[in-house]
C-alpha cells in the first residue's frame, strides 16, 4: 500500500520525524507572531499589568501542572513503544489524552467565570490577546488529544508504534507553548 | 482528461498500489498519485489565471476609457474597481503563482526528479490540494454575497480590512482573508511532502549536490513559506477576529494598532516573492542546460545565492513600509539590507548568463521562455534598485512605477516561467511533443505585448501617476501630455496578449490529441525524470533508478553522446 | 529625469530627481552591459537543429569563477553609492525637520481633505483657525510643518510635485515638513487604498506668493466675518 518513497531515509532522519518537525517549526512561527505581537503591546501599554491583574494564578499554575504531567506520561508512552510494548503505550497515552481533557475542564470554568465576570474578548486588547492565544492553544491541545486517541488505537494493537514518539514529540510542543503562555498572561502583573 | 494519467498497467506495483477497475471520481478526483495531484494544482491554477487576467482586462478598460461599458463585464463603479484590483493581486500571487509553480511543478517533479514513486504521505498531499481547492471557492464565493468582493488592496491594511463600516463589505472582507488563510494552510500542509520526499526519498547515489536546481529551489522556497507565513496566520486570525468578533487588534481608538498588520503582511510579503520566485528561476536552470548543452556554471554558487537571498528576504520587509509611519531611522537599515539583497539575485543572473557561455544553444520553444524569463526579470530587478532607495521611494512609492517593477518580477516569475517549464515538460506529462510552430507563435505573442503593457507604466509612474486610481480625470495636473495615450497603449496591449493565450490552449489541446510522440528522452536531457515512460505510470519506473553523477553533465569530453543520464553506471 | 514630467515644486524634489537620475545611470549601465552580453551569448553561441558541440566548463575553478565574482563585487561598490544617495536624501526629507515658518494639519477621512490653518495667532483650535476642505494654499518659500491625521483608515499625503508622501494613520499625528518653491495649482493625491471613494479623493494645492496668501488668510479668518457660516468638514 505505501509508497517505496516512504521507506527510504536518505538524510538518515526517520521520515516521519522530518515531517513532525516541520509541522512543530511552522506552528512555532504562528505562536511565535502572536506572542512577539503580544509583547510589543504589553510593553508600550502600561495599563496592561492591571488587567493581567484580574487572571487566575492559582488555576494557571494547576493547568500547567496538569499540562507537564501529560507530557511525562508520553514520554513514557515512548518508552513503552521503544521496547515494543504497544498495550502499555497506548495506556499511557490514555493518561496524557486525560490530562488533555482535564487541562480543557479546568480552562473551560476559568473562562466561564472570567466571561460571567464582564471580562470578554471585546473588553479590552489584554483580554482579546489572552481568549486568542489561549483559544489557539487550546484547540492545538484538543487536536493533539484526538490524534492521540488515534495513535492509541493502533498502538494496542501493536501496529505504527514510531507514531507513539511523533505525536510525543507534538505534545511536547503543545506544552512548551503554555510554558510560554503562562508567564506572559498570568504571571507577568 | 483521458490523456493525463497513464491507464497502462504497471506489474512491478501492481502490489504496492491497488490499482484496477477505478471510477473517473477515484482516479482523477480522489488519487493520492502525485502526478494527479500535480495537474489538478496545474488546472486549478490555470483557471485562476484566467479570471485574474479577465480582472486585468475589466479594470484595465475602464482606466483606458473611463465610464465605457466594458464588453463581458459592464460598467465598472469604483467599488466594482477597487474589488477587481485586491482580487486580480490575490489571484496571482496565492491562487496561480504559488500552486503552479510550487505546487504542481513540485508534485510533479520531486518525485521523478529524485528516483521514487510518489511523494511521502500521498494522503497527505490530496488533503493539501483539498484543502487548496476549498481556499479558490471560498475566495470565489466572496464576490457573491451581499457587497461584494473584498476591495482594499491584497495587503489588507486595516482599519480598513477590520471594519464594514470602512470597507463596505461586511462579508467579502472575511471570505477574503479566510481564503487566504485556509490557502496558507493547504501550502503548510504540502510543504510536509516536498521537505520529506526531496531529503528521505532521493534515489540510492544521489548525494546532495546532485540534487537538480529546480528541486533544491522549491525546498528551499518550501521552507521560507513556511517560516514567514506563520506570524501573518496569527496575523489573519487577529483581523478575522476584529471583523466578525469586534475585538481591537488593529483599531487605534480602543488600543490597538494598525502597523502591527504591515509588519506581520510584510515579514511574509516580500519573502513570498522569493517563494515564487526561486521555483522558476530552477525551472530556468534545467532548460538553459539542456538547451545549450552545458553544464550549470557554478552549481553550488547558485545555490548559495538562493540561500542567501532567502535569509536577507526576512531582513528586508520595511521597505514596503517606508513612508507608512515608522521610525524614520529604521528606513536606513532597511535600505541597507535591501540592496544588499542585490548581490545574490545579480549572481544568479551572472551565472545564468556565464551558463550561455561556449553552448550549443537550440532556441525552443521552452528555451525561448527560459531566455525571457533572464531578461525579463532583469528588469524587474533593476528598476527595484529605485524602491529600495528609501529617499528615491518617497516619490516612487505606490505609483505606477512600483506596478510596473512588480510586473516585471511577478509576470517572469509566474507567466513566463509556467509556460517555460509547461512547454519543457509537456512530453513527459502527456507523451506528446507540443508544436513549437505554434509554441513560438504564443511566445512572441506574449513577450511583445507584455513589454508594451508595462513599460508605458514605468513612465506613468516615473511622472507621478499613482495606483488604484480610479478614474485619473480628477487629477488635472497630473494628466500630463500623453498620459492617457500611455494607458491606452497599456490596455490595448493587454487585450492583444489575453487573446494571445489563445494559440496556447489550441496548442495544448491540438498536441494531446495530434501530437508527435515523444519518447523517455525527447530533449536528450540528464535527469531523472526522462528515464521515466512519457507519461510515467502510476509508480514511475518499474525499477527505481539509482544515480551515478550530477544534473548537469553536458558535453563531458571524451564521449559520445553529448549528455550523461544521471542513471547511467557509465 | 522626473522633472521633465513634473515640475519641482519643492525644495527637495531636486534631491529625489538627482538621485532617481544616479540610480538611473548606474542601474542602465548595469542592464546594458548584462543585457549586451546575454544577447550576444545567445547570437553568437546558437545552433540551428541539433548540431553543434558545446564546450564543458564547470564554473567551479578559479580562473572560471572570477567572470561572476569581480562583477559581484562592482555591484556592492555601487550599493554602496546608491546607499549613500538614498540615505542622505531620506535624512533631509523625514529625519531632519527645519524650523518651521507656518505650520498646517492635515486631517484625512473617507474621502475627503480637510487643511486647518493656525490663523493669525499662529496656534490650532483657536478662534481664527481656517478649515478649508479638499484645497490647501500654502504660502511660496515658507518652511512648513504639517500635522498630518486620519479620521478613519490609512491614507496617504502625496504632492507629487513636492515629491512627498506620507501615510496617515488613524490614531496618530505625523509630522513632516515641505517648503514649496513654485507658484501654481497641483494635485494632492491619496496614495493608499482607503476604500470605494479611494480613487474619487482628490484635493487641490494652490502655492500663492506671501502677500497673496496674507490677503486670503485675512478674508478667510472666521472671527473677522463672524457670519460666514463654519466650514464644512470640521472635526
Amino acid at each position: 500500500m505505501k509508497p517505496v518513497a516512504t521507506t527510504r531515509s536518505a538524510a538518515g532522519i526517520p521520515t516521519g520525524l522530518l515531517a513532525v518537525w516541520w509541522i512543530v517549526a511552522s506552528e512555532i512561527v504562528i505562536f511565535g507572531g502572536l506572542l512577539a505581537a503580544y509583547l510589543m503591546y504589553r510593553l508600550s501599554h502600561d495599563a496592561w499589568a492591571g488587567h493581567a491583574a484580574n487572571t487566575n494564578t492559582a488555576i494557571g499554575t494547576v493547568n500547567t501542572f496538569v499540562l507537564l504531567t501529560s507530557s511525562l506520561f508520553a514520554v513514557l508512552a515512548h518508552q513503552a513503544a521503544e521496547k515494543g510494548d504497544g498495550k502499555k503505550a497506548a495506556r499511557f497515552l490514555l493518561f496524557t489524552i486525560g490530562g488533555a481533557l482535564c487541562f480543557l475542564m479546568i480552562k473551560g470554568y476559568e473562562w466561564n467565570y472570567e466571561i460571567s465576570h464582564g471580562m470578554t474578548i471585546t473588553t479590552n486588547t489584554f483580554w482579546s490577546f489572552y481568549y486568542t492565544a489561549a483559544g489557539i492553544h487550546a484547540s492545538h491541545v484538543i487536536a493533539g488529544a484526538i490524534i492521540m486517541a488515534v495513535v492509541a488505537k493502533d498502538a494496542a494493537k501493536g501496529l505504527e508504534l514510531q507514531r507513539v514518539e511523533l505525536i510525543g514529540i507534538y505534545w511536547h510542543f503543545v506544552d512548551v507553548v503554555w510554558i510560554f503562555l503562562f508567564p506572559l498572561l498570568y504571571i507577568a502583573k | 482528461m483521458a490523456e493525463l494519467i497513464p491507464t497502462q498497467p504497471d506489474p512491478g506495483h501492481e502490489d504496492d498500489h491497488h490499482h484496477g477497475e477505478q471510477s473517473f471520481v477515484s482516479k482523477y478526483l480522489l488519487s493520492t498519485d502525485h502526478k494527479v495531484i500535480a495537474m489538478q494544482y496545474m488546472f486549478t491554477g490555470m483557471a485562476m489565471a484566467l479570471i485574474g487576467g479577465f480582472m486585468a482586462y475589466a479594470f484595465r478598460m475602464q482606466l483606458a476609457f473611463p465610464g465605457m461599458d466594458v464588453p463581458f463585464f459592464g460598467i465598472v463603479t469604483p467599488a466594482n474597481y477597487v474589488a477587481l484590483v485586491t482580487n486580480h493581486g490575490a489571484i496571482m500571487i496565492f491562487w496561480v503563482a504559488m500552486p503552479v509553480l510550487i505546487a504542481a511543478f513540485g508534485n510533479y517533479l520531486i518525485p521523478l526528479m529524485v528516483g521514487c514513486d510518489d511523494m511521502v504521505f500521498p494522503k497527505i498531499n490530496r488533503l493539501s490540494y483539498q484543502v487548496f481547492l476549498v481556499s479558490a471557492i471560498v475566495l470565489l464565493s466572496s464576490f457573491f454575497v451581499e457587497g461584494g468582493g473584498f476591495g482594499g488592496a491584497w495587503t489588507t491594511y486595516p482599519p480598513l480590512s477590520a471594519k464594514a463600516e470602512y470597507n463596505l463589505t461586511p462579508l467579502g472582507s472575511s471570505l477574503f482573508i479566510g481564503a487566504v488563510g485556509i490557502e496558507f494552510i493547504a501550502f503548510l500542509l504540502g510543504g510536509i511532502n516536498f521537505i520529506t520526499t526531496a531529503m528521505n526519498s532521493r534515489a540510492p547515489g544521489m548525494k546532495l549536490y546532485d540534487i537538480p536546481m529546480v528541486i533544491w529551489m522549491i525546498v528551499i522556497a518550501s521552507i521560507l513559506f513556511m517560516v514567514s507565513v506563520g506570524p501573518l496566520l496569527a496575523g489573519a486570525i487577529m483581523l478575522i477576529f476584529d471583523q466578525q468578533l469586534h475585538t481591537a487588534f488593529y483599531d487605534p481608538n480602543r488600543g490597538g494598532d494598525p502597523v502591527l498588520w504591515q509588519h506581520l503582511f510584510w515579514f511574509f510579503g516580500h519573502p513570498e516573492v522569493y517563494v515564487v520566485l526561486l521555483p522558476a528561476v530552477g525551472i530556468t536552470a534545467e532548460i538553459i542546460t539542456v538547451f545549450s548543452r552545458k553544464k550549470l556554471f557554478a552549481y553550488r554558487t547558485v545555490l548559495n545565492t538562493a540561500i542567501g537571498t532567502g535569509v536577507l528576504s526576512f531582513c528586508v520587509w520595511a521597505h514596503h513600509q517606508f513612508i507608512s509611519g515608522i521610525d524614520p531611522r529604521m528606513a536606513n537599515v532597511f535600505t541597507l539590507t535591501t540592496l544588499l539583497i542585490s548581490i545574490p539575485i545579480a549572481e544568479m543572473m551572472f551565472v545564468y548568463i556565464a551558463t550561455l557561455y561556449g553552448g550549443a544553444i537550440r532556441l525552443t520553444t521552452p528555451m525561448l521562455w527560459a531566455l525571457a524569463f533572464i531578461f525579463e526579470f532583469l528588469i524587474g530587478g533593476v528598476t527595484g534598485i529605485f524602491l529600495g532607495a528609501s529617499g528615491a521611494d518617497i516619490y516612487m512609492h505606490d505609483t505606477y512605477f512600483v506596478l510596473a517593477h512588480f510586473h516585471y518580477t511577478f509576470f517572469p516569475i509566474a507567466i513566463i516561467g509556467t509556460y517555460a517549464g509547461v512547454t519543457y515538460w509537456f512530453p513527459k506529462m502527456f507523451g506528446k511533443m507540443m508544436s513549437d510552430r505554434l509554441g513560438k507563435l504564443h511566445f512572441w505573442g506574449t513577450i511583445i505585448p507584455f513589454n508594451f503593457i508595462f513599460i508605458p507604466l514605468f513612465f506613468l509612474g516615473a511622472g507621478g501617476q499613482h495606483r488604484r486610481i480610479y478614474d485619473f480625470q480628477n487629477f488635472p495636473a497630473l494628466a500630463g501630455e500623453g498620459m492617457q495615450d500611455l494607458r491606452i497603449l497599456a490596455t490595448v496591449s493587454l487585450v492583444v496578449m489575453l487573446g494571445f493565450q489563445v494559440v496556447f490552449f489550441y496548442n495544448f489541446i491540438i498536441s494531446l490529441m495530434r501530437g508527435e510522440k515523444a519518447g523517455k528522452n525527447p530533449w536528450k536531457a540528464n535527469t531523472l525524470e526522462w528515464t521515466a515512460e512519457s507519461p510515467p505510470p502510476h509508480g514511475n519506473w518499474k525499477v527505481l533508478p539509482t544515480v551515478y553523477r550530477g544534473p548537469y553533465e553536458y558535453s563531458v569530453p571524451g564521449r559520445e553522446k553529448d549528455y550523461w543520464p544521471q542513471d547511467e553506471p557509465n | 529625469m522626473i522633472q521633465s514630467y513634473l515640475a519641482q515644486g519643492s525644495t527637495y524634489a531636486g534631491d529625489i530627481d538627482f538621485l532617481f537620475d544616479m540610480i538611473f545611470w548606474i542601474v542602465g549601465v548595469w542592464f546594458l552591459i548584462s543585457s549586451g552580453v546575454f544577447f550576444w551569448l545567445v547570437f553568437k553561441f546558437r545552433v540551428s537543429g541539433n548540431e553543434g558541440t558545446a564546450q564543458y566548463i564547470t564554473g567551479e575553478e578559479k580562473s572560471q569563477k572570477r567572470w561572476i565574482t569581480i562583477p559581484h563585487l562592482l555591484v556592492l561598490v555601487c550599493d554602496v553609492f546608491i546607499i549613500w544617495g538614498a540615505v542622505r536624501v531620506w535624512y533631509d526629507i523625514k529625519q531632519h525637520l527645519p524650523e518651521p515658518d507656518r505650520e498646517v494639519r492635515v486631517i484625512t477621512q473617507q474621502w475627503a481633505w480637510t487643511f486647518v490653518h493656525p490663523g493669525q495667532d499662529g496656534n490650532f483650535d483657536t478662534a481664527d483657525d481656517i478649515h478649508t476642505v479638499n484645497e490647501l494654499r500654502l504660502e511660496k518659500d515658507a518652511v512648513y510643518h504639517y500635522h498630518l491625521t486620519s479620521n478613519d483608515v490609512m491614507h496617504d499625503f502625496s504632492v507629487p510635485v513636492f515629491r512627498l508622501k506620507q501615510d496617515a494613520i488613524p490614531g496618530r499625528v505625523i509630522t513632516g515638513w515641505f517648503t514649496p518653491t513654485l507658484l501654481g495649482e497641483f494635485d494632492i493625491q491619496c496614495a493608499e487604498i482607503c476604500g470605494i471613494g479611494h480613487g474619487l479623493m482628490p484635493a487641490r494645492l494652490v502655492v500663492e506668493s506671501a502677500a497673496d496668501h496674507a490677503a486670503w488668510m485675512t478674508e478667510q479668518s472666521p472671527v473677522k466675518f463672524a457670519a460666514v457660516a463654519p466650514q464644512v468638514g470640521e472635526n
